[in-house]
């Protein structure tokens, strides 16, 4: 167990912090609509406590305990035996506070932007089912357990996007969120199995599992196919090119859940996913690395760029959080450094794009719009929102020393030694970055107000996770900066830490980057251009505005053919084998009501009929007894007791 | 002293003329006659046997059977009485009523 002398404390109750939601859930489904607030109470309730037990759980790593794990017993196929159980490691403890931390902040704020909602109490049921699911993937030790809330999530996505299923274009969302997460979920799962069966069917815990793949006798090709195949989940959760097309429609959900699952927890799940698995895929073949080095490229520049082009405010921040998800794993393609600065931009990611999503909905609750063409000039009417949300951007953007320069530092750091191309698209995407952040920022707050009505401040129900939020944007960074030592590797990667270190020359051009890109952006919308200088440049903004035409050759090219052969198949299905098995069963239920009239009238009727006349033929014989005549009577008496004597007599 | 078999056979005689009484005549007091003959024919066995063990219990049973005799008698004439007013007859073959 703990390998320092420190016992295990409060790790020993992770998984409570996982219970506590789905208890929730449960109570909110049955009594939610009892309560005062039609359902919150409970939701925030245990996602509060379950924050402040995460803080106990990583109080044992900052005292510089060591990982701890326990597992019950849950079965057995052949010769694999399977336990459910928690592994609690600095890391679970830092995603334990990441998910309840934002999980809370999102379950106070949708009070107010849910508020009068038609199934207000449903949503926070599937709020809190979601927040269990994702606490169960962070605690999972084994990789059947994780598939398990894996999958729950994927669910609880798909039911919030479509929240508002009343219209056509949402259910269309969730739909399209489901089925793309669903083509990297099948890979994954059987990644599980092809990983299980490599290492020999010992064990599906992750721990076990990642030892055992460095085995002299473990199959080289078999590990190299497993880590293909469950970088495919990762492809599919975490939205990266080609399965990336569903983030940006999944913004059709509330925007609280936007916040919650579509940036901070549930998209980072792929991210965790080869972090945790990490020397499945250092000992699969390197050219594996090289791959999920080439898709989170692609990812990361070409989502950035996509970014750029969109009026939706949500859809700037969907395609942000697509772009900065393959910063991380783009990271991962460099080796063991990168995977830890992952993690910690992953860490600090969180807290600033939750804190981006829930401004943004802040705004929408205002103005009643998505486009950012209907904003504009907000920040003297809402100072709060503004405040946050520029400390937010300011972190996305890279600015020093709020917490996403931090962690952007660090993954350049990692890329700059010895992968020159990494480094530099990293740099220029960060420039990117930089640039439609700022031009975010200018088209919502500043200039003239384009929209209708007369804004305002949102309640401080909204506000208050949104200061939190920037709290923690501002402080979370310095965790792991090189100047307090970067506390936040050693509670996380305690069996090696790699040391912090501060090269000058990559923050030097790394502020560069973001400097650049926010003078761009404020040198184009200073003056609020119209139209958007954006769409103004030819063929490369039309390639844009259509997003690399992914959707229409996903259309054209999967969806329809597929669909149209699908369904000719269901129609001949139909035709033949269901309409077949209902004619049958039709015809078959005639003939055995026709069998069954017939034994209705022999043998039912016969019998009753049979009985009946039984009774009346002994009737018949036995109503000459009784004539009324009491002498008669008296002699039937008289022989009864003479044949009584004689019996009696005779024994 | 009589002996106790001749007692005995005189009691069965006795019993067997209330049977015949009972199940041949038509007249209903006949009938009720003939019912006493035979709990006479029953008394006359209790006092023969109580004579012969020497036991007086067999004794006070008669008496009984008389008291209760008596009895019978008064309801069985009121019913004869109540029968004859209803139907101006006490032939017990037209007094059918006993069946349902």
């Amino acid at each position: 167990m703990s390998a320092t002398g420190i016992g295990p404390g409060f790790t020993r109750l992770a998984w409570v912090v996982a219970v506590l939601p789905l208890v929730s859930a449960a109570l909110t489904l049955f009594f939610g609509k009892r309560t005062p607030g039609r359902g919150w109470i409970y939701g925030v309730t245990a996602v509060g406590a379950g924050f402040v037990l995460s803080l106990l759980v990583l109080w044992h790593f900052v005292q510089g305990g060591g990982a701890t794990s326990s597992s019950v017993s849950w079965f057995t196929i052949g010769p694999l035996h399977v336990e459910a159980g928690q592994f609690v490691d600095g890391l679970t403890a830092i995603m334990l506070i990441v998910v309840t931390g934002i999980s809370l902040a999102v379950h106070v704020y949708s009070i107010g932007y849910m508020q009068g909602d038609v199934r207000f109490t449903w949503f926070y049921v599937v709020l809190s089912v979601f927040t269990a699911a994702m606490l169960d993937v962070v605690i999972a030790d084994n990789l059947i357990q994780l598939l398990v809330g894996w999958e729950v999530m994927g669910l609880c996505s798909y039911l919030l996007i479509g929240h508002w299923w009343e219209e056509r274009i949402n259910s269309n969302a969730a739909i399209k969120a489901f089925i793309t997460t669903r083509i990297g979920d099948v890979p994954f799962m059987f990644g599980i199995f092809v990983l299980i069966a490599a290492t020999g069917f010992h064990s599906a815990s992750i721990q076990q599992v990642g030892e055992l793949v460095g085995g002299a006798d473990v199959s080289r090709g078999l590990v190299s196919v497993a880590a293909l195949l469950l970088f495919g989940g990762t492809i599919g959760k975490s939205a990266q090119f080609p399965l990336h097309v569903w983030l940006p429609d999944a913004m059709q959900g509330p925007t609280p859940v936007s916040a919650l699952i579509h940036a901070a927890t549930m998209v980072a799940a792929g991210v965790y996913l080869v972090g945790r698995l990490y020397s499945v895929f250092l000992h699969a073949a390197p050219e594996v690395l090289r791959f999920v080095g080439v898709i989170g490229g692609i990812t990361m520049f070409g989502a950035a760029l996509l970014a750029l082009v969109q009026d939706d405010i949500k859809r700037v921040l969907a395609y942000s959080t697509v772009s900065q998800l393959a910063y991380m794993v783009t990271a991962m393609s460099v080796g063991p450094p990168g995977r830890d600065a992952a993690f910690f931009h992953l860490f600090t990611h969180a807290f600033f794009k939750a804190l981006l999503f829930l401004g943004a909905g802040c705004l929408i609750h205002a103005v009643h719009s998505n486009n950012m063409s209907e904003m504009g000039g907000l920040w003297r009417r809402m100072p709060v929102t503004f405040w946050t949300f520029a400390f937010g951007s300011a972190a996305l953007a890279g600015v020093p020393p709020l917490a996403g320069f931090w962690s952007k530092d660090e993954l350049l750091v990692a890329a700059s030694k010895g992968h020159a191309v990494v480094f530099t698209l990293m740099l220029v995407t960060a420039l990117v970055t930089a640039f439609y952040t700022t031009r975010m920022v200018m088209q919502t707050f500043f200039g003239p107000y384009r929209g209708h009505g007369e804004p305002h401040e949102a309640p401080a129900v909204m506000t208050g996770p949104l200061v939190a939020l920037a709290f923690g944007t501002i402080t979370v960074g310095f965790l792991g900066a090189a100047v307090t030592g970067g506390v936040f590797f050693k509670w996380v990667f305690f069996e090696a830490p790699e040391p912090v270190t501060f090269v000058l020359w990559v923050v030097t051009l790394s502020i560069l980057a973001a400097g650049l890109g926010i003078l761009a952006g404020w040198y184009v919308y200073r003056d609020q251009p119209e139209p958007d200088p954006a769409f103004q440049l030819g063929w490369l903004s039309s390639l844009l505005v259509n997003k690399f035409y992914l959707d229409e050759v996903y259309m054209h090219g999967i969806v329809l053919p597929v669909r149209d052969r699908a369904s000719a198949a269901v129609v001949w299905f139909d035709r033949n084998v269901i309409d077949g098995v209902v004619n049958g069963t039709a015809r078959l239920t005639k003939d055995l009501a026709l069998g069954t009239d017939v034994f209705d009238r022999t043998v039912v009727d016969g019998a009753v009929n049979g009985v009946a006349q039984t009774a009346g033929f002994t009737g018949g014989l036995l109503r000459y007894l009784q004539s009324g005549n009491v002498q008669r009577y008296a002699a039937f008496l008289f022989v009864g007791v003479l044949v009584l004597a004689i019996v009696i007599t005779r024994v | 002293m009589i002996r106790l078999p001749l007692v005995l056979f005189f009691s069965a005689a006795l019993f067997s003329t209330g049977v015949y009484g009972v199940l041949a005549r038509r007249n209903a007091v006949l009938v009720l006659m003939s019912i006493e003959l035979m709990l006479n024919a029953v008394n006359v066995n209790l006092v023969a046997f109580s004579q012969f063990w020497h036991d007086v219990t067999g004794q006070v049973f008669a008496l009984f059977v008389i008291a209760v005799a008596a009895a019978e008698v008064g309801i069985g004439l009121a019913i004869v009485i109540l029968i004859y007013r209803n139907r101006e007859t006490i032939n017990v073959d037209e007094v059918n009523l006993l069946k349902w």
